[in-house]
Protein backbone atom coordinates (compact mmCIF):
# COMPACT_ATOMS: atom_id res chain seq x y z
CA UNK A 1 0.00 0.00 0.00
CA UNK A 2 1.48 3.77 -1.02
CA UNK A 3 2.37 5.95 1.81
CA UNK A 4 -0.73 8.29 0.87
CA UNK A 5 -3.10 5.76 1.06
CA UNK A 6 -2.13 4.93 4.59
CA UNK A 7 -2.46 8.39 6.14
CA UNK A 8 -5.86 8.70 4.35
CA UNK A 9 -7.18 5.37 5.96
CA UNK A 10 -5.21 6.61 9.30
CA UNK A 11 -6.93 10.23 9.39
CA UNK A 12 -10.32 7.85 8.41
CA UNK A 13 -10.03 5.98 11.36
CA UNK A 14 -9.68 8.83 13.57
CA UNK A 15 -12.33 10.59 12.63
CA UNK A 16 -14.32 8.32 12.53
CA UNK A 17 -13.76 7.87 16.16
CA UNK A 18 -14.36 11.33 17.57
CA UNK A 19 -17.67 10.77 15.29
CA UNK A 20 -18.71 8.09 17.75
CA UNK A 21 -18.42 9.88 20.62
CA UNK A 22 -19.41 12.75 19.25
CA UNK A 23 -22.74 10.77 18.25
CA UNK A 24 -22.65 9.91 21.95
CA UNK A 25 -22.27 13.30 23.67
CA UNK A 26 -25.23 14.09 21.04
CA UNK A 27 -27.71 11.17 22.17
CA UNK A 28 -26.85 11.77 26.10
CA UNK A 29 -27.30 15.63 25.98
CA UNK A 30 -30.46 15.39 24.22
CA UNK A 31 -31.73 12.40 26.90
CA UNK A 32 -31.08 14.89 29.31
CA UNK A 33 -32.53 17.67 27.58
CA UNK A 34 -36.07 16.06 28.75
CA UNK A 35 -34.89 15.33 32.35
CA UNK A 36 -34.25 18.58 32.88
CA UNK A 37 -36.85 20.21 31.72
CA UNK A 38 -38.87 17.47 33.28
CA UNK A 39 -37.26 19.19 36.57
CA UNK A 40 -38.20 23.07 35.56
CA UNK A 41 -41.65 21.59 35.06
CA UNK A 42 -41.80 19.91 38.57
CA UNK A 43 -40.47 22.75 40.19
CA UNK A 44 -42.91 25.19 39.20
CA UNK A 45 -46.00 24.06 41.56
CA UNK A 46 -43.41 25.38 44.80
CA UNK A 47 -42.26 28.61 42.26
CA UNK A 48 -46.34 29.07 42.02
CA UNK A 49 -47.38 29.17 45.78
CA UNK A 50 -44.60 30.61 47.25
CA UNK A 51 -45.21 33.31 45.41
CA UNK A 52 -48.85 33.20 45.89
CA UNK A 53 -48.17 32.90 49.71
CA UNK A 54 -46.02 36.09 49.60
CA UNK A 55 -48.13 38.40 47.84
CA UNK A 56 -51.06 37.54 50.24
CA UNK A 57 -48.64 38.42 52.99
CA UNK A 58 -47.31 41.42 51.65
CA UNK A 59 -51.32 42.28 50.33
CA UNK A 60 -51.92 42.34 55.04
CA UNK A 61 -49.22 43.74 55.57
CA UNK A 62 -46.45 46.39 54.91
CA UNK A 63 -43.37 44.76 53.65
CA UNK A 64 -40.62 46.51 56.10
CA UNK A 65 -37.60 43.80 55.84
CA UNK A 66 -34.27 44.07 54.96
CA UNK A 67 -33.97 42.00 51.78
CA UNK A 68 -37.12 44.42 50.33
CA UNK A 69 -35.39 47.49 51.01
CA UNK A 70 -33.06 49.55 48.62
CA UNK A 71 -30.09 50.30 50.18
CA UNK A 72 -29.12 54.02 49.72
CA UNK A 73 -26.43 54.48 47.59
CA UNK A 74 -25.39 51.07 46.70
CA UNK A 75 -21.54 50.97 45.54
CA UNK A 76 -20.77 47.10 45.69
CA UNK A 77 -23.30 44.57 43.41
CA UNK A 78 -22.76 40.60 43.45
CA UNK A 79 -23.05 39.29 40.19
CA UNK A 80 -23.30 35.21 40.24
CA UNK A 81 -22.40 33.91 36.94
CA UNK A 82 -23.93 30.44 36.30
CA UNK A 83 -22.03 28.54 34.13
CA UNK A 84 -21.36 24.65 33.19
CA UNK A 85 -18.90 21.61 34.57
CA UNK A 86 -18.00 20.59 31.63
CA UNK A 87 -17.29 21.90 27.56
CA UNK A 88 -18.18 20.84 24.60
CA UNK A 89 -21.21 22.93 24.40
CA UNK A 90 -21.12 25.01 21.54
CA UNK A 91 -21.41 29.11 22.33
CA UNK A 92 -23.05 28.17 25.93
CA UNK A 93 -20.66 29.28 28.06
CA UNK A 94 -18.81 32.11 26.06
CA UNK A 95 -22.19 33.98 25.53
CA UNK A 96 -22.89 33.46 29.50
CA UNK A 97 -19.73 35.32 30.44
CA UNK A 98 -20.51 38.14 27.42
CA UNK A 99 -23.43 38.78 29.08
CA UNK A 100 -21.84 39.16 32.39
CA UNK A 101 -19.52 41.40 30.80
CA UNK A 102 -22.04 43.81 29.51
CA UNK A 103 -23.42 43.40 32.79
CA UNK A 104 -20.50 44.39 34.87
CA UNK A 105 -20.07 47.62 32.60
CA UNK A 106 -23.65 48.86 33.34
CA UNK A 107 -22.99 48.35 36.81
CA UNK A 108 -19.57 50.16 36.98
CA UNK A 109 -21.27 53.21 34.46
CA UNK A 110 -23.65 53.08 37.73
CA UNK A 111 -20.77 53.27 39.97
CA UNK A 112 -21.42 50.02 41.78
CA UNK A 113 -18.17 47.54 42.01
CA UNK A 114 -19.08 44.16 41.04
CA UNK A 115 -18.59 41.25 42.85
CA UNK A 116 -18.45 38.02 41.09
CA UNK A 117 -19.49 34.34 42.19
CA UNK A 118 -19.30 31.83 40.41
CA UNK A 119 -21.15 28.99 39.35
CA UNK A 120 -19.54 25.75 37.04
CA UNK A 121 -15.87 24.89 36.31
CA UNK A 122 -15.91 26.59 33.32
CA UNK A 123 -16.23 30.23 35.07
CA UNK A 124 -14.21 29.74 37.52
CA UNK A 125 -11.54 28.66 35.01
CA UNK A 126 -12.41 31.68 32.87
CA UNK A 127 -12.00 34.63 36.15
CA UNK A 128 -9.05 32.51 37.02
CA UNK A 129 -7.17 33.03 33.72
CA UNK A 130 -8.13 36.26 33.64
CA UNK A 131 -6.78 37.39 37.12
CA UNK A 132 -10.24 38.45 38.53
CA UNK A 133 -10.48 37.65 42.00
CA UNK A 134 -13.85 35.24 42.85
CA UNK A 135 -15.43 36.46 46.02
CA UNK A 136 -17.00 32.48 46.21
CA UNK A 137 -17.42 29.38 43.80
CA UNK A 138 -19.32 26.31 44.04
CA UNK A 139 -18.78 23.69 40.81
CA UNK A 140 -19.75 20.03 40.12
CA UNK A 141 -23.35 20.06 39.94
CA UNK A 142 -24.27 22.08 36.63
CA UNK A 143 -26.06 19.56 34.66
CA UNK A 144 -27.75 18.08 37.56
CA UNK A 145 -28.58 20.70 40.16
CA UNK A 146 -29.74 19.87 43.91
CA UNK A 147 -31.59 22.39 45.64
CA UNK A 148 -29.13 21.92 48.27
CA UNK A 149 -26.84 23.47 46.06
CA UNK A 150 -28.92 26.16 45.42
CA UNK A 151 -29.56 26.77 48.80
CA UNK A 152 -25.99 26.79 49.49
CA UNK A 153 -24.91 29.62 47.24
CA UNK A 154 -28.37 31.54 47.70
CA UNK A 155 -27.32 32.05 51.39
CA UNK A 156 -23.64 32.46 50.83
CA UNK A 157 -25.40 35.31 48.71
CA UNK A 158 -28.23 36.57 51.70
CA UNK A 159 -25.51 36.42 53.82
CA UNK A 160 -23.12 39.35 51.75
CA UNK A 161 -26.02 41.05 51.17
CA UNK A 162 -27.36 41.47 54.90
CA UNK A 163 -23.85 42.35 55.84
CA UNK A 164 -23.30 46.52 56.07
CA UNK A 165 -21.41 47.17 52.69
CA UNK A 166 -18.39 48.37 55.08
CA UNK A 167 -17.51 45.14 56.00
CA UNK A 168 -17.69 43.51 52.98
CA UNK A 169 -21.43 42.72 52.08
CA UNK A 170 -23.08 44.01 49.24
CA UNK A 171 -25.86 45.91 48.35
CA UNK A 172 -27.41 44.35 45.26
CA UNK A 173 -27.18 40.79 44.04
CA UNK A 174 -27.37 40.12 40.01
CA UNK A 175 -27.80 36.31 38.81
CA UNK A 176 -26.49 35.61 35.06
CA UNK A 177 -27.76 32.32 33.71
CA UNK A 178 -28.69 30.79 30.29
CA UNK A 179 -33.14 31.04 29.83
CA UNK A 180 -33.95 27.88 27.70
CA UNK A 181 -36.38 29.44 25.32
CA UNK A 182 -36.66 26.14 22.77
CA UNK A 183 -34.50 23.50 21.90
CA UNK A 184 -32.92 25.94 19.53
CA UNK A 185 -32.43 29.06 21.24
CA UNK A 186 -31.26 29.84 24.86
CA UNK A 187 -30.92 33.17 25.41
CA UNK A 188 -27.74 34.63 28.38
CA UNK A 189 -30.75 36.89 30.88
CA UNK A 190 -28.81 39.21 33.77
CA UNK A 191 -31.54 39.45 36.22
CA UNK A 192 -31.65 41.48 39.68
CA UNK A 193 -32.71 39.09 42.56
CA UNK A 194 -32.18 41.41 45.63
CA UNK A 195 -33.47 43.22 46.97
CA UNK A 196 -36.60 41.71 45.67
CA UNK A 197 -39.42 42.93 44.00
CA UNK A 198 -41.81 40.86 44.52
CA UNK A 199 -44.17 39.62 41.62
CA UNK A 200 -46.95 40.02 42.16
CA UNK A 201 -48.72 37.36 39.42
CA UNK A 202 -52.55 37.14 40.75
CA UNK A 203 -54.75 39.84 39.52
CA UNK A 204 -56.10 41.62 42.77
CA UNK A 205 -59.73 39.73 42.81
CA UNK A 206 -62.26 42.35 41.51
CA UNK A 207 -64.77 42.50 44.11
CA UNK A 208 -63.38 43.35 47.67
CA UNK A 209 -59.52 42.43 49.55
CA UNK A 210 -57.81 39.05 49.21
CA UNK A 211 -59.44 37.20 52.12
CA UNK A 212 -57.95 37.96 55.66
CA UNK A 213 -55.30 35.69 56.86
CA UNK A 214 -54.35 34.43 60.32
CA UNK A 215 -50.17 34.34 61.06
CA UNK A 216 -48.39 31.82 62.71
CA UNK A 217 -46.33 32.97 64.15
CA UNK A 218 -46.46 36.75 63.05
CA UNK A 219 -46.41 38.14 59.76
CA UNK A 220 -42.56 39.45 60.31
CA UNK A 221 -41.01 36.22 61.36
CA UNK A 222 -42.40 34.53 58.52
CA UNK A 223 -41.74 36.72 56.56
CA UNK A 224 -38.22 36.44 57.86
CA UNK A 225 -38.52 32.54 56.90
CA UNK A 226 -40.07 32.98 53.52
CA UNK A 227 -37.79 35.46 52.34
CA UNK A 228 -34.72 33.25 51.70
CA UNK A 229 -36.87 30.55 51.12
CA UNK A 230 -37.90 32.38 47.89
CA UNK A 231 -34.50 33.84 47.15
CA UNK A 232 -33.42 30.36 47.38
CA UNK A 233 -35.85 29.25 44.71
CA UNK A 234 -35.29 31.56 41.86
CA UNK A 235 -31.54 30.41 42.13
CA UNK A 236 -32.49 27.30 41.96
CA UNK A 237 -35.03 27.62 38.76
CA UNK A 238 -32.13 29.94 37.04
CA UNK A 239 -29.65 26.59 37.81
CA UNK A 240 -32.39 24.16 36.38
CA UNK A 241 -33.05 27.03 33.34
CA UNK A 242 -29.27 27.18 32.68
CA UNK A 243 -29.06 22.90 33.44
CA UNK A 244 -31.65 22.54 30.36
CA UNK A 245 -29.92 25.14 28.26
CA UNK A 246 -26.68 23.58 28.73
CA UNK A 247 -27.83 20.11 27.55
CA UNK A 248 -29.34 21.69 24.82
CA UNK A 249 -26.61 23.83 23.56
CA UNK A 250 -24.47 20.57 23.37
CA UNK A 251 -26.63 18.44 21.74
CA UNK A 252 -26.75 20.68 18.80
CA UNK A 253 -22.64 21.38 19.35
CA UNK A 254 -22.43 17.73 19.23
CA UNK A 255 -24.80 17.53 16.42
CA UNK A 256 -23.04 19.81 13.97
CA UNK A 257 -19.34 18.20 15.24
CA UNK A 258 -21.11 14.60 14.09
CA UNK A 259 -22.28 16.28 10.56
CA UNK A 260 -18.66 17.37 9.89
CA UNK A 261 -17.21 14.29 10.96
CA UNK A 262 -19.33 12.74 8.45
CA UNK A 263 -18.71 15.28 6.07
CA UNK A 264 -15.18 14.81 6.45
CA UNK A 265 -15.24 10.79 6.22
CA UNK A 266 -17.31 11.28 2.65
CA UNK A 267 -14.07 13.85 1.35
CA UNK A 268 -11.40 11.32 2.82
CA UNK A 269 -12.87 8.58 1.52
CA UNK A 270 -13.03 10.54 -1.92
CA UNK A 271 -9.45 11.11 -1.65
CA UNK A 272 -8.20 7.83 -0.26
CA UNK A 273 -10.31 6.18 -3.29
CA UNK A 274 -8.45 8.67 -5.84
CA UNK A 275 -5.57 7.71 -4.17
CA UNK A 276 -5.88 4.22 -4.59
CA UNK A 277 -6.94 4.43 -8.37
CA UNK A 278 -3.82 6.39 -8.85
CA UNK A 279 -1.44 3.82 -7.39
CA UNK A 280 -3.28 0.69 -9.58
CA UNK A 281 -2.63 2.68 -12.50
CA UNK A 282 0.96 3.65 -12.03
CA UNK A 283 1.06 0.23 -11.19
CA UNK A 284 -0.26 -0.91 -14.49
CA UNK A 285 1.92 1.34 -16.11
CA UNK A 286 4.81 0.09 -14.90
CA UNK A 287 3.83 -3.51 -16.04
CA UNK A 288 3.11 -2.22 -19.46
CA UNK A 289 5.90 -0.17 -19.94
CA UNK A 290 8.18 -3.50 -18.44
CA UNK A 291 6.59 -5.63 -20.72
CA UNK A 292 7.00 -3.05 -24.05
CA UNK A 293 10.82 -2.95 -22.58
CA UNK A 294 11.03 -6.78 -22.69
CA UNK A 295 9.15 -7.28 -25.80
CA UNK A 296 10.75 -4.93 -27.66
CA UNK A 297 14.70 -6.12 -26.44
CA UNK A 298 13.49 -9.77 -27.64
CA UNK A 299 12.82 -8.71 -30.50
CA UNK A 300 16.26 -7.25 -31.63
CA UNK B 1 -69.29 17.05 54.10
CA UNK B 2 -66.89 19.17 52.03
CA UNK B 3 -63.54 18.26 51.47
CA UNK B 4 -60.45 19.90 51.60
CA UNK B 5 -57.92 19.97 48.77
CA UNK B 6 -54.20 19.45 49.67
CA UNK B 7 -51.25 19.77 47.88
CA UNK B 8 -47.99 18.78 49.38
CA UNK B 9 -45.26 20.69 47.36
CA UNK B 10 -41.59 19.80 47.54
CA UNK B 11 -39.10 22.75 45.93
CA UNK B 12 -38.49 19.56 43.30
CA UNK B 13 -41.85 18.42 42.31
CA UNK B 14 -45.25 18.34 43.55
CA UNK B 15 -45.53 15.15 46.22
CA UNK B 16 -49.10 14.36 46.55
CA UNK B 17 -52.46 16.48 45.88
CA UNK B 18 -55.98 15.20 46.51
CA UNK B 19 -59.18 15.35 48.49
CA UNK B 20 -58.47 14.92 52.28
CA UNK B 21 -60.70 15.16 55.58
CA UNK B 22 -58.09 16.57 57.59
CA UNK B 23 -54.80 17.76 58.12
CA UNK B 24 -52.90 17.85 61.32
CA UNK B 25 -49.23 19.18 61.82
CA UNK B 26 -47.33 21.23 64.17
CA UNK B 27 -46.75 24.76 63.60
CA UNK B 28 -43.86 26.89 65.42
CA UNK B 29 -46.71 27.66 67.47
CA UNK B 30 -48.40 23.97 68.36
CA UNK B 31 -50.11 21.24 67.07
CA UNK B 32 -52.68 22.50 64.43
CA UNK B 33 -55.55 20.53 62.28
CA UNK B 34 -57.25 21.93 59.58
CA UNK B 35 -60.78 21.08 58.62
CA UNK B 36 -63.04 22.34 55.66
CA UNK B 37 -64.13 26.02 56.16
CA UNK B 38 -60.81 26.54 58.19
CA UNK B 39 -60.08 30.46 58.32
CA UNK B 40 -57.34 31.56 55.60
CA UNK B 41 -53.60 30.92 57.75
CA UNK B 42 -49.90 31.50 56.95
CA UNK B 43 -48.15 29.64 59.38
CA UNK B 44 -44.33 27.85 59.54
CA UNK B 45 -43.93 24.56 60.24
CA UNK B 46 -41.43 23.23 62.97
CA UNK B 47 -37.79 21.86 61.70
CA UNK B 48 -38.75 17.89 61.09
CA UNK B 49 -42.52 18.09 61.43
CA UNK B 50 -44.95 15.60 60.27
CA UNK B 51 -47.97 15.96 57.84
CA UNK B 52 -50.61 13.99 58.46
CA UNK B 53 -53.43 14.01 55.70
CA UNK B 54 -56.57 11.94 56.62
CA UNK B 55 -58.73 11.11 53.74
CA UNK B 56 -60.68 7.92 52.59
CA UNK B 57 -58.89 5.24 51.35
CA UNK B 58 -55.56 5.49 54.20
CA UNK B 59 -54.13 8.39 55.75
CA UNK B 60 -51.08 10.21 53.93
CA UNK B 61 -48.43 11.07 56.39
CA UNK B 62 -45.23 12.97 55.31
CA UNK B 63 -41.53 14.05 56.87
CA UNK B 64 -41.77 17.84 56.04
CA UNK B 65 -38.47 19.86 56.59
CA UNK B 66 -38.22 23.55 56.31
CA UNK B 67 -42.47 23.88 55.45
CA UNK B 68 -44.69 26.43 54.94
CA UNK B 69 -48.55 25.65 55.32
CA UNK B 70 -51.01 27.97 53.55
CA UNK B 71 -54.74 27.79 53.97
CA UNK B 72 -57.15 29.60 51.48
CA UNK B 73 -60.70 29.12 50.93
CA UNK B 74 -59.56 26.75 47.78
CA UNK B 75 -57.88 24.29 49.85
CA UNK B 76 -54.34 23.60 51.75
CA UNK B 77 -51.40 23.37 50.67
CA UNK B 78 -48.17 22.57 51.93
CA UNK B 79 -44.66 24.09 51.26
CA UNK B 80 -41.94 22.06 51.99
CA UNK B 81 -37.76 22.39 51.40
CA UNK B 82 -37.70 18.45 51.65
CA UNK B 83 -40.67 16.56 51.90
CA UNK B 84 -41.45 12.09 52.11
CA UNK B 85 -44.01 10.38 51.83
CA UNK B 86 -43.66 7.60 54.99
CA UNK B 87 -43.84 4.99 52.24
CA UNK B 88 -41.01 6.54 50.54
CA UNK B 89 -38.72 6.53 53.68
CA UNK B 90 -36.28 3.77 54.59
CA UNK B 91 -36.21 3.67 58.15
CA UNK B 92 -33.11 1.79 58.58
CA UNK B 93 -31.30 4.36 56.67
CA UNK B 94 -32.98 7.43 58.63
CA UNK B 95 -32.32 5.53 62.29
CA UNK B 96 -28.40 5.59 60.85
CA UNK B 97 -28.83 9.04 60.04
CA UNK B 98 -30.41 9.91 63.35
CA UNK B 99 -27.64 8.32 65.21
CA UNK B 100 -24.63 10.10 63.00
CA UNK B 101 -26.33 13.10 63.52
CA UNK B 102 -26.76 12.86 67.58
CA UNK B 103 -23.02 11.88 67.58
CA UNK B 104 -21.93 14.72 65.96
CA UNK B 105 -24.34 17.10 67.60
CA UNK B 106 -25.90 17.73 64.34
CA UNK B 107 -29.46 19.29 65.36
CA UNK B 108 -30.50 20.22 62.33
CA UNK B 109 -30.12 16.40 60.88
CA UNK B 110 -31.10 15.43 64.59
CA UNK B 111 -34.94 16.29 64.32
CA UNK B 112 -35.12 15.53 60.33
CA UNK B 113 -34.14 12.41 61.13
CA UNK B 114 -35.94 12.44 64.04
CA UNK B 115 -39.40 13.50 61.35
CA UNK B 116 -38.82 11.15 58.81
CA UNK B 117 -38.89 8.15 61.43
CA UNK B 118 -42.17 9.65 62.94
CA UNK B 119 -43.69 9.36 59.79
CA UNK B 120 -43.00 6.27 58.61
CA UNK B 121 -44.20 5.34 62.41
CA UNK B 122 -41.47 4.05 64.78
CA UNK B 123 -40.24 4.90 67.84
CA UNK B 124 -37.52 7.50 67.89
Amino acid sequence: MGAQLRVYRRRMRSVQSTKKITRAMELIAASRIAKAQAAVRASQPYVREITKVISALASQSVIDHPLVSEKPNPSRAAVLVVSSDRGLAGGYNANAFKAAESLYSLLRGEKKEPVVYAIGRKAVGYYRFRGRTLEQEWTGFSEQPTYAAAKEAADALIEAFVKPTEEGGVDEIHIVYTEFVSALRQAPVANRILPLVVVDTEEEAPDGPLPLYEFEPGAESLLDALLPRYVETRVFAALLESAASESASRRRAMKAATDNAEELIKTLTRAANAARQAEITQEISEIVGGADALASSGSE
Amino acid sequence: MAELQVALVSVEREIWSGEAREVNTRTTEGELGILPGHTPLLGQLTAGATVRISRDGGDIVAAVHGGFLSVTDEGVTVLAEIAELSDDIDTARARTALERARSENDEDAESRAEARLAAAGEKV
